[in-house]
């Protein structure tokens, strides 16, 4: 696909989603969930370039949207918050990722998940600050020093999560051209030969984890600002695999593949769950099973299998 | 801080000039059907009690529709499940207010879900009735205008059977606890505590054992309660994982040495059958009991637990009662706010205010919703025993406890409240019966 083309899909993308937010009201909560995860998907798939499946970037999720509800008391404002929760979740990808960027394959998938896992139960267990599995309330922030009332802060945090989807979907086409990104392919096939080449592969993977864990912060931070309450089950694994989910869904050849993926899990999701309360998880499967067998790029690659 | 009159004039004033017109109080039409959503476990651990409360709820909204609805108009409900997080549930009940119009939401089972989604409630101006969830914490950290408890909370829950245990064992000296490590184990054991240690400050606890949510096996602490010897065991856990522990304690004999307080064991009775020996405390999350002692109208109970039983099967348990108890206060609350508004069909602000101080009707009693939004409900702690005429444990020696003798009261933190506790409250117990 085109450089171009890329692009007006994704201009024509954010449009069908502001117009279906302003359609239907009750959407532009779920269509803000979905941009985040498609957020977040974007770093998982940035990490699946090197062949690498992290089954705990939830936990980057959950840490951030933590840091969101114990800070929203002293730091009511969302334009500082939500940078403020990025660079911290930045900062624990750079202590983890210097540990786990060392495994690879399925080492890294489990380290993770082990690690998503321990921060899972301490959310949990610390019940006298974190109020466990009751969650934690996040109050009411003001967006560029306005206060919202509903339908503002709705709209306020749809635009932010469109704006942030927009920034992460350029920066990880721009890095993924670079060579820094292409390496990434190196870690896939090879490894040896990015030595070879004086690229140091550890470092290649830091990066790109770095990276991945600022979008599940951000990811993490906006669904605090929306959902305006936090519990564990953001860090659970299920969280993470939901995540892999969509990145399969969705298909890992672009960047745009994250965000359909993202949109369409949260949509047949909510629309099953809207016809056949107790068994959407059937649907939600039978959606997998199908596209795993007749779309095997994710729903990505029928978009560009028709125009290629 | 009191309100002036002042205020309110000058509250009133400028309300008026900034709210759109669209907030204000409308006129409300008469609907063709009256859509309400209700949020309750339709997958996971939870739909133990789940699917019981959905049951009930189709059931009762039949009976409801036959008889001609809620003034005239039928109900029509929406279910959703809360399996799947907070996440899900918030979309969810957005689809319902915004989309399909629901003028009512019953929610949730979890207090999770329920911390969350009243704030919401407030902001979408939607009456919401919490059905089943035991945090205190809602009506005690916030006032809400639109949200409304149709049931106890877990301070009378608990409160309830530690009052049984010191009526019917008062000679305890050693307590041990085993809870689910979430948030509703935590918090059961913490009121718990506050309140043995201003009723029985002498008691010494030897034991808090807090097992993963969803454990499966129970060995290593049913070794450690063998060794222990604790007078008195401890352990709100509910549906799976209690069923389990109940049948691990009794295939090694656990039962024999300790006393077991099980405040929620009413739901498991049926699942374990003769599992639970004989002599041990039972509570039921209210007054829920197909053979309550002294109901307020013998004939509702018997109705309610025959047509659930002909229809599913199984003897209501107490998601079910919180249901009825839920339908029923909307349908007094409907006639309250019509009886007010000269017949016509409410809207959602006259239909919040009917619901402070509102008189309703569960299976076993009349109940009344105070001015904060609290239900109180009364509590019924039992013994287990064995007949010939069941397969499983029954209830005798049971004590009805009065909403107001165990509830916190208004404005006061369940925890400090508990603490507070003098030994007079033991003397105002009624005896028991049946």
């Amino acid at each position: 696909m085109t450089h171009r083309r890329e692009a007006l899909l994704a201009l024509l993308f954010a449009l069908a989603v502001l117009a279906a937010a302003f359609a239907v009201p009750w959407l532009r909560f779920v269509l803000t969930l979905a941009l985040a995860k498609g957020i977040a998907a974007l770093g998982v798939m940035l990490l699946l370039r090197a062949g690498q499946v992290s089954f705990g970037h939830a936990m980057f999720v959950a840490f951030a949207a933590y840091a969101v509800a114990f800070l929203a008391g002293q730091v009511g404002e969302a334009l500082l918050l939500l940078p403020l929760a990025i660079l911290l979740a930045a900062l624990l990808g750079l202590v983890i990722g210097l540990f786990v960027a060392r495994y690879r394959e399925i080492f890294f998938g489990m380290l993770n998940l082990a690690l998503s896992m321990v921060f899972y139960s301490l959310l949990e267990k610390f019940y006298s600050i974190t109020h466990g599995t009751d969650g934690m309330r996040v109050p009411a922030v003001t967006w560029a020093g306005m206060a919202t009332e509903r339908v503002g802060g709705e709209w306020a945090v749809l635009v932010a999560a469109l704006v942030l989807a927009i920034g992460f979907a350029l920066l990880a086409r721009l890095y993924l051209a670079s060579p820094l990104g292409e390496a990434l392919q190196g870690i896939k096939t090879r490894e040896a030969r990015l030595e070879f080449m004086g690229l140091p592969p550890r470092r290649v993977l830091l990066v790109a984890y770095v990276l991945s864990a600022a979008m599940a912060g951000t990811a993490g931070a906006l669904i605090a600002l929306t959902t305006r309450h936090v519990t564990p089950l953001m860090g659970y694994w299920t969280a993470s695999g939901e995540l892999v989910f969509i990145v399969i869904l969705g298909g890992a050849g672009g960047v745009l593949g994250p965000f359909l993926g993202a949109i369409a899990y949260e949509l047949v999701r909510v629309y099953a769950a809207a016809s056949v309360a107790d068994a959407w998880q059937l649907i939600l499967g039978a959606v997998l099973l199908a596209v795993i067998l007749f779309a095997r790029g994710g729903l990505f690659s029928l978009l560009r299998g028709r125009r290629a | 801080m009191g309100i002036t009159r002042r205020d309110a004039v000058l509250g009133t004033a400028f309300g008026g000039l900034l709210l759109p017109s669209t907030l204000r109080a409308q006129p409300a039409q008469r609907p063709q059907e009256l859509r309400i959503g209700i949020t309750t476990f339709l997958s996971g651990p939870a739909s133990v009690f789940g699917v019981p409360g959905r049951q009930a709820a189709e059931m009762l909204i039949d009976e409801i529709n036959r008889g001609g609805g809620i003034g005239g108009v039928p109900i029509r409900p929406f279910f959703v499940d809360e399996g799947p997080g907070v996440e899900h549930l918030l979309g969810e009940f957005r689809r319902l207010v915004l989309n399909e119009r629901v003028e009512v939401m019953l929610a949730s089972i979890s207090s999770g879900s329920c911390l969350a989604c009243t704030p919401l409630a407030e902001e979408l101006r939607r009456v919401t009735l919490l059905w089943d969830c035991g945090t205190q914490r809602i009506f005690e950290e916030r006032r809400y205008q639109y949200a409304f408890r149709t049931q106890a909370n877990a301070t009378p829950e608990v409160l309830a059977p530690l009052l049984y245990l010191l009526k019917r064992k008062p000679d305890f000296r050693t307590v041990a606890v085993l809870n689910q490590d979430y948030a509703w184990g935590r918090d059961s054991w913490e009121l718990w505590r506050a309140g043995m240690q201003a009723l029985k400050p002498d008691a010494r606890v030897v034991a808090e054992l807090f097992p993963r949510f969803g454990a499966t096996d129970f060995s290593t602490e049913v070794t450690r309660l063998l060794a222990l010897r604790p007078d008195v065991i401890l352990s709100t856990s509910w549906g799976g994982e209690l069923d389990t522990f109940i049948r691990q304690a009794a295939e090694r004999r656990l039962f024999e040495r300790s006393t077991f307080v099980l405040p929620l064991a009413e739901s498991s009775l049926e699942r374990v059958g003769r599992s639970l020996p004989a002599g041990h405390i039972v509570g039921s999350r209210g007054d829920h009991w197909f053979q309550h002692p002294a109901p307020a109208d013998k004939a509702r109970l018997d109705r309610f637990v025959n047509n659930y039983r002909q229809r599913f099967n199984s003897y209501p348990i107490y998601p079910t009662y919180h249901m009825y108890q839920a339908l029923s206060a909307l349908q007094a609350a409907y006639a309250k706010a019509m009886a007010a508004n000269g017949g016509n069909w409410p809207n959602e602000q006259q239909l919040a205010a009917a619901f402070p101080g509102l008189e309703f009707d569960s299976p076993t009693a009349r109940m009344t919703i105070r001015e904060d939004g609290q239900g109180l409900e009364p509590q019924l702690i039992g013994t287990s025993r064995h007949t010939d005429a069941l397969p499983f444990a029954t209830l005798s020696d049971m004590i009805v406890f009065p909403a107001d003798l165990v509830t916190a009261p208004v404005g006061r933190n369940s925890v400090e409240w508990l603490r507070g506790l003098s030994r007079d409250i033991l003397d105002r117990v009624p005896a028991p019966a049946g």
